[in-house]
């Protein structure tokens, strides 16, 4: 398959970047790139494969449900860009 | 043409753990904004989750109770989009094997037994509360709220109507109590639902357009919503229109609801496995451990309060709506009380009292055995029934002995004959005409005539007593 | 010579007989690093004032009891800028988090602190760890010791560098798919990638959550066991860290390799490798089978799609992982006309074009019409890759083969031509989707340049690793200084 650009533009929305025209171009051709790379992977025959789903294959790690202290507000706010009586500030949120 | 209503419900239910899903940080509603928050529900670089064993066992416990298959294996996936309230940009949640599925509850309308399909339980994290300013200028963000453990119960589309829609989430309510993983308060927002709605030809076996309708902050807003989107979309196609696959905000004050977006295609969340998690395994073991904490849930309850006490289906239903309640009845009876006294007290006086104030059953001062006390004074006609009224009233709001209320009121009903034959006479005297009313075969007379005497006594007559006395003093 | 060439027991000895102090090995780091960083700049933050503050209280707080410094105490180590650190900024290379203070350590960084070591500063980077080069930082390049016209490599390029150019004892980097291996290769220094699930993730900023790990890089085996040894073992705040316990890594290393059975896979020996790394492996090869190890040739045969498939489950995760850099709670902002707006400046305008490539390829990966036959394929795959090594793991104790098919490459040479930049990375990617364990050690030169022996081995062996790695180092003939020059192509 080959990317068009509509289909960048698209991405580009999803992944929320706004792109320059030459990044698109450039990205364009490298995204195609890296789509022939791994269209290479259709060579393989993983019939009946069990897919790597984690990178341990441990199950059931999990804590006790204790509560631990949280961090004082000041701090974590001090890490904002923007904040007004002890919340995050946003622009206006429109539905799409 | 006639149409029938095809009704889907997704309720989520944040379960009562101490600390959220993946961090320490308390799941107390109500704390001043961003105090309950830490690194790792924050979202900053680099931190990571790790499950809290009591989120997963109480999402195992409620879809056990919601008679789920439960999966031996399972994982999380991340579900991915940008929002403010979401601090990872992704919601941690389950994708195709669920804790549970395949589930069902039971509902009863109007007397009618359904059961209702469940499609699956799954278990994941919730995200923070936006509050937008008034001129939509800027929003605010609270982080609290981020990470309490929730569970998604998703139904299949086996409801026909809004009132069955309503007894649904009575019926999921009651289940959450009686497992005690969520405390279901729907003003918190730790019970929340969205319904899809479609209608279709009677005798069809396609689904209809469907609408999702959200916002629905109550279950009364929840049964006003879907009789309002019915009878749109039933006008609609009524005038040979069309159904727009659209999601609608409903406004309760305004009753009705306006659209929020129409779907073009679905959304893309782009699930993977979470990999900063590992597998779940849920073994025979473990399930069977969890099982064995589930207590007789409200079916089963109300169908033993039915055999056991020839309780009416209605009275056994309404004493099993919330566990509290039930214990209260199943104390009342231990303590000695007749069960129909008991619950016909129950079912009708103390919860209309708990409506008239929105109280919960701890607000009230009255424990079983005061109820017990009284309904044994009733029996033993040291109180009328209409005496034991006033006195439940005064248990309710202050509690006590009921024979000591009894006593000090000088509420002990006069069964003694020859004082009531004195007051008895003395009203025929007063009412020649009741007396010739009666004979002439209006039986209202007599009433009327108890009632003089009742009064007489402030209601402290024994009435069949005094029934009795008056048809003999006027000699019928 | 400075302090910091001494060996490490050396520095333990003087440590504990007081003749040397956590300050005096701070200062050498600091002095050192005033020297040479305009050259080779390695760091993104020196902490100077910091550092010494720290070394001063260490030494305070053991005054009279030097005989309880632990092995690396007082020891200047750098750390990754993608590891957070409290109170210092940690920046990922990234203009979004150019001014970013974590609030918290990760663990790795409270391990090194409990082992009384020092950190001077915070090292440069690709970009969030993507990149072979370290150019993709948006701070500055860092420039190789050994030629200061060619990269360090990268990721973790600037915790190779530092170590070379002798500016910190030790580093801690991270590896995705090469990031420790490929620049402790090109700079000429030991650079060692655990299991995955060794080392505790906590604290080290996502690039793609299951394949990274944290590891040192050090000037030879034996440092490299120690700090191992300091930063290995499970994490409760890490759900994929292992329970395993930590073997006695130092003790592996007085064992020879006699009768230790060493797979050579074909396919790393073959075209696509650079005919001066060719020779240094095949040398290396000698040593190994000289000091008694059995040598045979074998093959990977899903090696050639583990490129592809690192990309796109690298991608995938990393879509994922850096969609929370959205200018809410930390890092910058770019405001825009509504929230949506907002989120693109932000992110258009912090994330640099590798990137934002990689994301993009990520989430078409991910999303619905191209999951099945990109993400799920891949992961298949990549159940295959790990396959192929079981299979080689049931007969073989350690594989050999290059670190990378080339030596250090100049600046600027391959930053607009990434699918080459990402097909070198061949003899490393397939060991993060296995999880395995693996180091690179220095085997010599080719055109003045240092080569990379890699050493791989069974999960949660890291023992026998160092064990084959230090073996052969004892016989290897040392590497010399690098210059810190522009060296002159020799013609």
């Amino acid at each position: 398959m080959k990317l068009t650009k509509e289909q960048l533009e698209k991405l580009a929305d999803i992944s929320r970047f706004s792109l320059a025209e030459e990044e698109k171009e450039l990205f364009l051709e490298q995204i195609n790139q890296m789509i022939q790379l791994a269209e290479k992977l259709q060579e393989v025959n993983t019939e009946g494969v069990q897919p790597t789903i984690m990178g341990m294959p441990i199950a059931n790690r999990m804590r006790e449900d204790k509560r631990r202290p949280s961090v004082a507000r000041e701090k974590v706010l001090a890490c904002a860009s923007d904040h007004k009586d002890g919340m995050f500030r946003v622009p206006a949120i429109f539905e799409e | 043409m006639k149409f029938e209503t095809v009704i889907g419900l997704e309720v989520h239910v944040e379960l009562s753990t101490e600390s959220k899903i993946f961090c320490g940080c308390s799941t107390e509603f109500g704390a001043p904004p961003n105090t309950n928050t830490c690194p790792i529900c924050l979202g900053h670089p680099g931190t990571l989750p790790v499950l809290n064993r009591r989120a997963v066992e109480y999402a195992i416990k409620a879809a056990l109770a919601l008679n789920c298959e439960i999966a031996d294996w399972t994982y999380f996936a991340r579900k991915n989009y940008f929002y403010p309230d979401l601090p990872k940009a992704y919601q941690t949640s389950q994708d195709d094997h669920p804790i549970g599925s395949n589930g069902w509850v039971e509902i009863n309308v109007n007397g009618k037994k359904k059961r209702i399909g469940i499609t699956r339980v799954h278990l994941e994290e919730d995200a923070g509360k936006l509050i937008h300013s008034e001129d939509g200028s800027e929003s605010l963000v609270d982080y609290n709220r981020v990470g309490v453990p929730l569970i998604e119960i998703v139904s299949e589309p086996d409801l026909r109507s809004p009132d069955e829609a309503y007894a649904y989430l009575e019926k999921i309510k009651a289940i959450m109590l009686y497992t005690e993983v969520s405390d279901v308060k729907m003003e918190q927002g730790s019970l929340r639902c969205d319904a899809n709605i479609s209608l279709r030809p009677v005798g069809s076996t396609h689904f209809g357009t469907k609408t999702e309708l959200k916002n629905l902050n109550s279950f009364r807003g929840v049964k006003q919503a879907l009789e309002y989107e019915q009878k749109r979309q039933r006008e609609v196609l009524e005038s040979g229109g069309k159904i727009v696959q659209q999601t609608l905000r409903w406004l309760m004050h305004e009753g009705k609801a306006v659209v929020m977006r129409t779907k073009e295609e679905a959304d893309d969340y782009r699930y993977f496995p979470e990999p900063d998690l590992v597998e779940l395994k849920i073994d025979a073991d473990w399930k069977k451990q969890i099982a064995d904490t589930i207590p007789e849930l409200p079916d089963a309850r109300r169908d033993r309060y039915k055999e056991s006490y020839g309780l009416s289906d209605y009275d056994a239903g309404l004493l099993t709506v919330t566990p509290e309640i039930a214990q209260f009845f199943d104390d009342t009876v231990k303590e000695g009380a007749e069960p129909k006294a008991a619950a016909n007290w129950i079912a009708r006086d103390l919860i209309a009292y708990l409506k008239t104030g929105d109280y919960a059953l701890e607000d009230i001062k009255v424990t079983p055995k005061n109820l017990s006390d009284m309904t044994k004074l009733i029996q033993k006609g040291t109180i009328s029934s209409k005496i034991a009224k006033q006195v439940f009233q005064e248990l309710l709001k202050h509690g006590g002995d009921p024979e000591t209320i009894v006593r000090e009121r000088g509420w002990i009903q006069i069964s003694d004959e020859g004082e009531l034959r004195e007051i008895v006479r003395s009203v025929i005297e007063a009412h020649p005409q009741s007396v010739v009313d009666f004979k002439n075969g209006k039986d209202r007379a007599l009433g009327f005539m108890v009632g003089q005497v009742m009064k007489k006594t402030r209601g402290k007559a024994n009435p069949q007593l005094v029934n009795q006395l008056i048809l003999e003093e006027i000699g019928s | 010579m400075s302090l910091l060439q001494l060996p490490l027991r050396e520095i333990h000895k003087r440590m504990t007989d007081g003749s040397l102090s956590a300050l005096d090995l701070t200062k050498a780091s600091l002095a050192r690093i005033e020297e040479v960083d305009s050259k080779v700049r390695a760091f993104i933050t020196v902490d100077g004032e910091r550092a010494l503050k720290e070394a001063k209280a260490l030494d305070d707080q053991l005054a009279g009891k030097t005989e309880s410094y632990g092995p690396l105490a007082g020891l200047p180590v750098g750390i990754k800028d993608n590891i957070s650190t409290e109170s210092v900024r940690t920046t990922a290379g990234s203009k979004h988090l150019s001014n970013y203070t974590p609030i918290y350590d990760a663990t790795v960084v409270k391990r090194l602190r409990d082992a009384q070591t020092i950190s001077v500063g915070k090292l440069n980077m690709d970009e969030l760890a993507m990149g072979s080069s370290s150019e993709t930082s948006f701070f500055h390049p860092t420039y190789n010791p050994w030629d200061l016209s060619r990269v360090p490599g990268g990721s973790s390029g600037g915790s190779a560098a530092a170590v070379a150019a002798g500016e910190v004892y030790f580093s801690l980097g991270t590896d995705t798919g090469g990031s420790i291996r490929q620049p402790a290769a090109f700079c000429g220094v030991v650079g060692l990638k655990p299991t995955y699930g060794r080392v505790s993730r906590y604290g080290l900023i996502a690039f793609a959550s299951s394949l990274d790990q944290i590891g040192p890089l050090t000037k030879n085996v034996e440092d490299a066991a120690y700090v191992l040894q300091a930063i290995a073992g499970y994490d409760p705040m890490d759900s994929t860290s292992s329970e395993k316990k930590v073997p006695d890594y130092l003790a592996a290393l007085s064992k020879d390799i006699k009768g230790i059975r060493i797979a050579i896979p074909k396919e790393m020996m073959g075209e696509g490798i650079q005919s001066g790394v060719r020779k240094r492996v095949e040398e290396a090869i000698n040593v190994l089978e000289g000091l008694g190890a059995i040598c045979e040739e074998v093959t990977l045969p899903h090696l050639e799609y583990a490129v592809a498939t690192y990309y796109v489950i690298s991608s995938a995760e990393a879509s994922s992982n850096l969609a929370r850099l959205d200018g809410i709670r930390y890092g910058m902002r770019v405001d825009g006309k509504d929230l949506i707006d907002m989120y693109k400046r932000t992110r258009g305008e912090g994330i640099g074009k590798e990137v934002k490539r990689r994301t993009l390829f990520g989430t078409l990966a991910l999303s619905s019409d191209f999951y099945d036959k990109f993400y799920r394929k891949a992961q298949q795959v990549r159940t295959l890759i790990r396959q192929d090594y079981e299979k080689l793991f049931q007969q073989y104790d350690v594989i050999v083969g290059p670190t990378s098919p080339v030596t250090a490459f100049r600046i600027g040479e391959r930053i607009e031509d990434p699918l080459t930049m990402y097909l070198n990375d061949i003899c490393t990617v397939p060991v993060n989707l296995a999880g395995l364990p693996a180091i690179s050690v220095p085997c010599g030169l080719a055109d003045g340049l240092p080569v990379g022996l890699q050493i791989i081995g069974r999960a949660f062996d890291e023992a026998t690793v160092l064990q084959v790695a230090h073996a052969y180092e004892l016989q290897a003939k040392s590497l010399p200084q690098p210059s810190l020059e522009v060296r002159e192509d020799e013609v």
